[in-house]
């Protein structure tokens, strides 16, 4: 363990701004929601009502899992404990990976291991740095709710404990494959699947089942409702025996190489890997299939859930919802709020999409490319149609889902479909101004390019919070989401749709401009 | 003669920094060209210009007789590239690789392909994930080599080969000018530029600083003597005569080639009993060029 102090002092200088970032947007939004239900549901009926709403719907058991109380904490705490817990877990796979299994194919883990540093001393600097970031997470957490006290330090050790499963998860993964990109893809997927796990035991109500998903462990808590201080056991004897192994694992391998051999490919390429187009399929086809399939799930998630949700609302929350029409009302309007819930997170995947040609650019990889015949704009445009293209498909696999389980449930498919489909689809125009701003960003400002990030974040916050925390209507007409029609239920309007998809002509077809002009490198 | 490529006061700004400060260069159709230089003394920047992929701030380039700019797409099909710094996509195989940038050069010859694997030693299973330095570079030049193309673009192609596959590289680069195609060499292995190139062109914090034939630049340095002689040799007031040293019978100094003959005649006066004389080598004009200049520029 010879090195691991300069090594996590290295690793915290070298994430300080993302780390900085990660967990004030967490702790911000944290303490944002907890402010919000304290103004929405001011009395204490309304959130008994709220409570009772919760636990009578397997749609909310599905996506929040269960609530065990009706105080400001403890509702709060049911509204966030699984994205926040999924959150602070990308957050630690992602550092974790980053200092070690990346840093080990990119060849700077020789550099350091030429050095006095021991062994272990990356892995090791690794954790600790995932520790202590959770650990920042779990006090800034506990001092920002409303409340500060022995709960609200219970609901911070529960995000840091799913945190930190997660980076013990991705501390094995990076152990087992020579890419950091599938290490980081592991441990995704061990993530997936326990938020799977979780969404059916809630919405099954099978009781030991929650036991077996991290992501379930900060509910079992329970802070706020009772702060089982004991299951925070669970979560820390999970990390430290994933740690050993990932320990042990890596004292027995060879730099640079995994558990899993790397298997040889093919001598030549398929015929049709030739021109622009194959290759950039060839480099997005395993991100894209991964979203589609994601996108898959949630829609027959939210389709399967939806006709049961009349009959669960009861109550305030029910004359809430009544008021947009009526039983199909409230179907209506979980819909649209589901299905735009998740179509947002298109947004994630276009840009991700649009900045692969950064990275191809900023890695040398762009250039022997760009040697050839091939001209810039179909080098560019090869990555545009995955990216935009892609975003389309993975709404239309949404609405598509959603659209047969719901007909099907609702014995109406020939009429529930299309509405439901065009749900979906309705979001493309605003998920391509998004990918537009990011292709703008690469035309004109390449070094800015991962601002694109920051923009579809900020856009997803003013959607989110913006009509909680009452924001001014000029800062909700920023995003892109605030004009999409909310259908299926209200009317179908087609001048914001137009308006849309003319933003993201205009900046895409700028940044495309930038980009044959600008140098490349 | 035609030429191939064509630049003259070439200038790139990055900023504040001036990467290419009126640079020239001219390399004859069917020759060799060796493009020596320091890091940083702007080799790369001047290929991607001829690339097109940066935008020169002043000068002309001209390549293959049109617009490295404009003409991309033509110009393209008509070159191959091999970068110095070779990144390939680490989900592909080294094959895979080689194959897709010959199809996008416009297509691929099997025979010359399999050929090139045998000689230069590679696997073209393995995923680019797992190749050394030395290897990458090993799928570019075979990329490229299999491309039947006029103009060959090597950004210091040896930098990660082993002394064996450094020899398997100077016979392909050999048989390509044998076949009549122009080559442009960066590099700053020396050995490798004298053993290859039929002219050099020695820039040097992104200027030219010297230009022709290797003959004709050996005329600015100096030959190595050592030199056993009967007498004490009188070398009193001849010029171009320097570091000498006389130590008994034996005489060692630097002559400049201008001063050779009066040289030679001034010991062959004293009796000459044995004579070594070193040609200049690259290696020298380099020193001489480099010895005093201040390493400030960017990594090009």
């Amino acid at each position: 363990m010879t090195g691991v102090w300069p090594l996590l002092r290295l690793s915290a200088r070298l994430d300080r701004v993302r780390l900085s970032i990660w967990i004030v947007v967490l702790v911000a939004s944290v303490a944002g929601s907890a402010a919000s239900f304290a103004g929405v549901y001011p009395e204490q009926a309304d959130r008994d009502a709220l409570l009772a709403a919760a636990n009578g719907n397997p749609t909310f058991a599905a996506i929040y899992g269960d609530a065990f109380g009706s105080s400001v904490g403890a509702l709060t705490s049911w509204r966030l404990m699984t994205f926040y817990g999924v959150l602070a877990g990308l957050m630690t796979i992602f550092l974790v990976i980053r200092h070690t299994r990346a840093d080990e194919e990119t060849g700077r883990l020789e550099l350091l291991r030429a050095t006095v540093a021991g062994r272990a001393a990356r892995l090791g600097s690794a954790l600790l740095l995932a520790v202590l970031a959770n650990l920042v997470l779990a006090v800034l957490v506990a001092v920002s709710m409303p409340d500060p006290g022995p709960s609200s330090v219970a609901l911070g050790l529960a995000f840091a404990g799913a945190g930190l499963t997660f980076g013990a998860v991705a501390a094995v993964a990076a152990q087992l494959t020579e890419s950091s990109r599938a290490a980081t893809g592991i441990a995704t997927a061990v993530l997936g699947a326990a938020f799977l796990v979780r969404a059916i035991a809630d919405s099954a109500d099978v009781g030991w089942l929650r036991w077996l998903s991290p992501v379930a462990w900060g509910q079992l808590v329970r802070p706020y409702a009772g702060d089982r201080w004991a299951v925070l056991a669970v979560p820390l004897a999970v990390t430290v025996l994933l740690v050993v192994v990932a320990l042990r694992l890596n004292a027995r391998r060879d730099v640079g190489a995994g558990l899993v051999a790397a298997r040889l490919g093919p001598a030549e390429a398929a015929p049709g890997l030739r021109g622009p187009v194959a290759l950039a399929w060839r480099l997005q086809r395993g991100t894209f299939l991964a979203w589609a399939a994601g996108f898959l799930v949630g829609g027959l998630a939210v389709g399967s859930a939806a006709s049961g949700v009349g009959d669960f609302v009861e109550g305030g929350a029910a004359d809430l919802l009544r008021r947009f029409g009526g039983e199909k009302g409230i179907v209506d309007a979980y819909l649209a709020t589901s299905l735009g819930l998740v179509a947002m997170l298109a947004g994630l995947y276009t840009v991700s999409a649009v900045l692969r040609l950064r990275t191809e650019e900023t890695d040398l990889r762009a250039e022997p490319v760009l040697a050839t015949p091939v001209r810039r704009l179909p080098w560019m445009g090869s990555h545009l149609l995955f990216a935009f293209a892609g975003t389309a498909a993975l709404l239309l696999v949404l609405g598509a889902a959603a659209g047969v389980v719901h007909g099907l449930a609702t014995h109406d498919l020939a009429g529930q479909f299309p509405r439901v489909l065009g749900a979906a689809v309705v979001m493309i125009p605003a998920a391509w101004v998004v990918g537009g701003v990011a292709v703008s960003l690469f035309g004109l400002l390449p070094r800015a390019a991962a601002v694109a990030w920051a923009g579809v974040g900020g856009f997803l916050l003013v959607t989110f919070l913006g009509p909680v925390l009452r924001a001014p209507a000029w800062a909700l007409d920023v995003s892109p989401y605030s004009h999409v029609p909310r259908l299926p239920g209200a009317a179908m309007t087609w001048t914001p749709v137009w308006w849309l998809l003319a933003v993201s002509a205009v900046l895409t077809v700028a940044g495309a401009a930038g980009f044959r002009r600008r140098d490349v490198g | 003669m035609t030429s191939a490529i064509e630049v003259s006061g070439l200038i790139k700004r990055f900023g504040r920094t001036t990467a290419l400060d009126g640079l020239d260069l001219n390399v004859a159709e069917g020759e060799v060209h060796g493009f020596l230089g320091p890091n940083g003394a702007g080799k790369s920047t001047t290929i991607r210009v001829l690339l097109g992929l940066l935008r020169p701030n002043g000068g002309t380039a001209r390549l293959l007789g049109g617009d490295p700019w404009r003409d991309v797409a033509t110009l393209h099909r008509r070159l191959a590239y091999v970068p110095g710094d070779v990144t390939l996509w680490p989900s592909l195989s080294g094959g895979e690789v080689i194959d897709l940038l010959a199809r996008l050069r416009g297509g691929v010859d099997p025979k010359r392909r399999a050929a090139l694997l045998e000689r230069f030693d590679l696997d073209p299973r393995k995923k680019a994930r797992t190749y050394s330095k030395g290897n990458r570079q090993k799928v570019a030049l075979v990329a490229a080599l299999a491309s039947d193309v006029e103009l060959l673009i090597l950004d210091e192609p040896t930098s990660g080969l082993d002394p064996l596959m450094e020899e398997v590289f100077r016979d392909c680069v050999a048989e390509e000018r044998r076949n009549g195609r122009t080559v442009l060499l960066s590099s700053h292995i020396l050995s490798e530029v004298e053993a290859l190139c039929d002219r050099v062109s020695i820039i040097r914090n992104g200027r030219t600083v010297e230009t022709g034939t290797l003959d004709s630049l050996r005329h600015l340095t100096r030959t190595a003597i050592v030199a056993v002689v009967a007498s004490p040799p009188v070398l009193d007031g001849l010029d171009g005569l320097h570091d000498l040293v006389v130590d008994g019978d034996r005489v060692a100094a630097q002559v400049d080639t201008a001063a050779l003959g009066p040289v030679m005649q001034a010991l062959s006066a004293a009796g000459i009993r044995s004579l070594t004389s070193q040609p200049p080598t690259l290696e020298e004009l380099f020193l001489r060029h480099y010895a005093t200049a201040p390493v400030s520029e960017p990594a090009a």
